[in-house]
């Protein structure tokens, strides 16, 4: 593919000196190749491999929710039979009945799946990957070898989580924490045998490929922005990509020494978390550790973890929401000290997650006076975002939707969220439903939510077509009708006590009534599961035979959207442009258009131009 | 079944596609130009969030009307009845945030849905406002943090505790059982490799604080007095939870950990509360342990102190004789332990 052949060009033309890249200009020699390996396969072009990452984390994300279809049939169902789990599931459904420990596996891979394999490599992997470069106006990652590593681990990482499914004795089945002991003992329950052993493995595959990920992402922000990207003119995307990659890189390492610890203590005789146990029938020879530090260092990764998961989420949304909008985003730099602000509180929160472990009491405190912090920049953020729509001009494209579905249920969750965080009032809904509820829709669902305005919003980027934006509503309000059906709902369970993680609510006769609830939650999961094959087949039809897409479609400001609609590898076909204004002039008084794009220059709008210009 | 399973999910995926595109082929030939198309977008999805938030509230709001008989009935504990007021205030905040920031957003995203003729209002910053949602949600956390932190240092508050009646709560997979301190309300010592099947809970024989325990499958309570459990774990994590006193603690293996707590209504006033003749207060595990934590409970009743002394008196000592003429058998128990621990 000739590069002069693209029809579109870049408008702006600039001389070769942009700022700290070193100016290889390398797009010449990089011809793309049309060997399969070389293209799909041990690609290093930063918009293959994100690509990459997206298909991953919808076949994976389309496998944990039919995980989560099939524990909720037993949950609204209980007393019935279907013949086709055993189809599915062989011998953990036999006669149609969903197996007690199967139960646990199917929630624990659930959100393991979701959690690290769809929301952190499939989001973060994803649009990190397809935007960094191209909005910072790089040629691609400071390093495509460490990147294409990434995905590799992460896609190795995946297949022996699949492969854990297959395991005679169960997958991990301890819920997607893993606490030890019982996931340290093969005694306690089959899932922490060689099921357990390979959850490891796959997480510790995932860490070191989020390491990998994370730390390109840093140096690329940080190394390659083209000349005049100052940090205060980067997308809220790539500040959001910036400081998740931070969170990453400084917490994903504790999880793995947690992960190593549990290893030693379960091969190799250790005494890390265990001490003084009983178990059938013997007592072990474990003598001095202790459970609540394998929570300690779960939680110091699995706190941020949300951020990680939901910064990105709000960056992507921040961007849909102004383009879609036709307004700049309120409060710029408001919403960048935010996610610094929520950055930094998300490692000394950890806590919260350990009020009822026995923790000395004056410590839950001080967990819980900067977990309420939290909800302040929380706050501003959700404030900012109302005003970003007030007096705009929006554009319902399915991306803005969910983006907008996405505030909605930030608020909702982030609420109850302050209830979970104050101590007193955890004691008792502690590992309720009401958990369930409040971080399926806090994060959960926001961070689909983000991630699927991204899809919709950069699809034409990815694949130089367009989605169906027809499909895109009904799938928009199936999902959201899906989500607050699902969701909303569980609250009651929990304010009724009923615990999570439970195979049945038969054993206790008061639960006997919450069924009906149940049957609601259950129905409207398989409608928002059903609305997900909308999704799937827009995705993958418009993949080949969507409408084609023009370089910039929803007239918007970053720089992605000045490289061809072809793809090339080194992303621009002449100098990369250069930067002169914030990503956010939209709706500019005196502007021509309603956008101006970053690469204008100042002296091209003086019908525009005001004193407040320098300031951003 | 399995290939008409298949054919069926083949022929749904050609159906979609002949139908996208006779949609794509049919929005071309009506001539309809796209603005069109976008405009009629627009307005409909516009409609659709205002229309979304209505009815959204509305089923809330129906929702929660039929469902709170559902919540717990009213606190059976001194603290919990303060939990629950903490619970209220919070909620009467978080609903008002809730209507105020929903209505806004919804609202917005109809009132300002697109239009081709008009420009959107380049606003960008604006301290005063944002001073304003910092400030005030920073004061109305402060009050919430405060009112929280004081009544949950009130209920850690261990001067409290040593006054109560000591049980232990001890847990395995996948049940509970309780040990009652006795007169001397000073629970025997315990260690896990003293563990036999005489003595699951491996309670110290050698300890004279043990020889009165008294050992029990349900959790019994006398109504007004301060009880502390003290709870522990021989294999997993486990979770004291008995939502009815608001109160839980985990049970964890190689450490002891204590909750405590006075009851205030007995089962049988309960029942009148709540016109069920049925209900009995219960422990439920509230931490993952193994494939039967479902079914991992104990019940508890609480009783008017003379009922709960004569329940006492009833259940067995831990190193009672199985047999009523057997006074060695403390004796027994131990040499049972020694064999246990080689």
């Amino acid at each position: 593919m000739e590069v002069n052949q693209h029809s579109t060009t870049v408008e702006t033309t600039h001389h070769d000196d942009h700022g700290h890249h070193h100016g290889h200009d390398h797009h010449h020699e990089h011809e793309e190749s049309n060997n399969f390996f070389a293209k799909y396969v041990f690609t290093t072009d930063h918009k293959m491999i994100s690509k990459q990452f997206l298909i991953t984390a919808i076949v994976m994300a389309f496998l944990a929710m039919g995980m989560s279809l099939i524990f909720r049939l037993q949950l609204a169902w209980p007393d019935t039979k279907f013949p086709f789990l055993e189809d599915i599931i062989g011998r953990w459904g036999k006669d149609g009945k969903l197996d007690p420990g199967f139960y646990l596996a199917l929630v624990t891979l659930h959100g393991t799946i979701m959690v690290f394999f769809v929301l952190t490599g499939g989001l973060s992997g994803t649009f990190s990957n397809l935007l960094i470069p191209l909005q910072v106006g790089a040629r691609d990652m400071a390093s495509g070898f460490l990147n294409a590593l990434s995905y590799w681990f992460f896609f190795a990482s995946t297949i022996v989580m699949c492969a854990s499914l297959f395991v005679e004795s169960g997958p991990a089945s301890g819920g997607w924490t893993v606490y030890p002991p019982l996931s340290a003992l093969p005694q306690a329950i089959p899932g922490s045998g060689l099921g357990m052993t390979l959850w490891l493995v796959s997480m510790a595959l995932f860490i070191a490929s989020s390491l990998l990920g994370g730390i390109n992402y840093v140096s690329t922000v940080l190394n390659l922005r083209t000349k005049g990207m100052s940090m205060t003119k980067l997308p809220l995307t790539i500040w959001a990509f910036f400081i998740t990659a931070i969170l990453g890189v400084l917490s994903f390492p504790v999880l793995l020494a947690a992960a190593l610890l549990l290893i030693f203590d379960r091969s190799f005789g250790t005494s890390f978390y265990l001490s003084d146990i009983f178990i059938d029938g013997a007592p072990l020879d474990y003598s001095g550790g202790s459970p609540i530090l394998y929570q300690h260092l779960f939680w110091f990764l699995g706190h941020p973890e949300v951020y990680i998961v939901l910064l990105p989420a709000l960056g992507l949304a921040s961007e849909v929401i102004s383009v879609n909008a036709r307004k700049p985003i309120f409060g710029y730099k408001a919403m960048i000290g935010s996610m610094l602000v929520i950055a930094f509180l998300s490692f000394i929160v950890w806590g919260h997650h350990m009020f009822v472990t026995g923790m000395n009491p004056f410590l839950g405190s001080v967990f819980v006076f900067t977990t309420l912090l939290v909800a302040i920049p929380s706050a501003v953020k959700v404030f900012n975002y109302i005003t970003t729509l007030w007096k705009g001009n929006i554009q319902f494209t399915p991306q803005m939707m969910f983006a907008m579905g996405l505030v909605s249920t930030f608020i909702t969750g982030g609420l109850t969220g302050i209830i979970l965080g104050d101590s007193t009032l955890d004691i008792n809904v502690h590992d309720t439903y009401f958990v369930v509820a409040h971080f399926h829709i806090v994060m959960g669902s926001s961070a689909i939510f983000g991630m699927f305005a991204g899809v919709y919003h950069w699809f034409p980027r990815m694949y130089g077509r367009m989605m169906n934006q027809k499909l895109g509503y009904i799938h928009f309000w199936f999902t959201i009708i899906g989500v607050y059906g699902v969701f909303f709902p569980m609250h009651f369970l929990g304010l009724g006590g009923v615990p999570r993680r439970y195979y049945s609510n038969t054993a206790y006769e008061a639960f006997s009534s919450f069924i009906d609830i149940n049957v609601i939650i259950s129905t409207a999961a398989i409608i928002g599961g059903l609305a997900q094959l909308i999704f799937a087949f827009n995705f993958f039809y418009s993949i080949w035979r969507g409408k084609r897409a023009v370089q910039n479609p929803w007239k918007s400001n970053t720089l992605e959207w000045t490289a061809p609609v072809e793809h090339l590898h080194g992303n621009w076909p002449g100098a990369i442009p250069e930067v002169h204004r914030w990503p956010y002039d939209y709706g500019k008084p005196g502007a021509k258009e309603d956008f101006i794009p970053q690469t204008v220059p100042y002296s091209e709008t003086p019908e525009s131009n005001t004193p407040d210009d320098h300031k951003h | 079944m399995n290939f008409l399973l298949t054919l069926a999910i083949v022929f749904g995926i050609l159906v979609l596609v002949r139908i996208a595109n006779v949609a794509q082929m049919a929005a071309e030939l009506s001539g309809e130009n796209e603005e069109d198309e976008q405009d009629k977008s627009n307005k409909w999805n516009g409609l659709g969030f205002l229309l979304f938030m209505v009815f959204g509230i509305a089923l809330m709001v129906y929702c929660t009307v039929k469902w709170l008989p559902f919540a717990l009935p009213v606190a059976a504990s001194e603290h919990g009845v303060d939990v629950d007021k903490l619970m209220n205030i919070n909620w009467l905040v978080l609903i008002v945030v809730f209507f105020i920031t929903q209505f806004l957003l919804f609202w917005f995203a109809y009132k300002y849905r697109y239009n081709r003729n008009r420009r959107s209002f380049y606003f960008h910053d604006n301290n005063k406002l944002e001073a304003i949602w910092t400030i005030v949600p920073t004061i109305v956390l402060a009050g919430l943090i405060v009112t929280g932190l004081m009544e949950w240092n009130k209920i850690t508050d261990r001067a409290a505790a040593a006054k109560g009646m000591k049980v232990q709560i001890y847990s395995k997979q996948f049940d509970f059982t309780a040990r009652y301190a006795g007169n001397d309300n000073t629970l025997g010592s315990s260690f896990f490799r003293n563990i036999s099947d005489s003595n699951p809970l491996g309670v110290d024989s050698t300890d004279v604080a043990a020889k009165d325990d008294i050992i029990a499958k349900e959790f019994v309570m006398p109504v007004g007095e301060e009880i502390e459990m003290v709870i522990n774990s021989r294999d997993v994590i486990h979770s004291v939870y008995l939502p009815h006193f608001r109160v839980q603690m985990n049970a964890v293996p190689g450490m002891t950990t204590r909750f405590h707590f006075k009851p205030t209504i007995t089962t049988a006033r309960m029942k009148e509360i709540t016109g069920n003749d049925k209900f009995e207060y219960v422990i439920l595990c509230n931490k993952v342990c193994g494939v039967a934590h479902y079914n991992m409970k104990m019940p508890v009743r609480v009783l008017e102190r003379a009922e709960f002394d004569a329940w006492l008196m009833k259940e067995k000592k831990v190193f009672e004789p199985a047999a009523p003429a057997a006074p060695t058998a403390p004796a027994d128990s131990a040499a049972a332990t020694v064999t246990a621990m080689k």
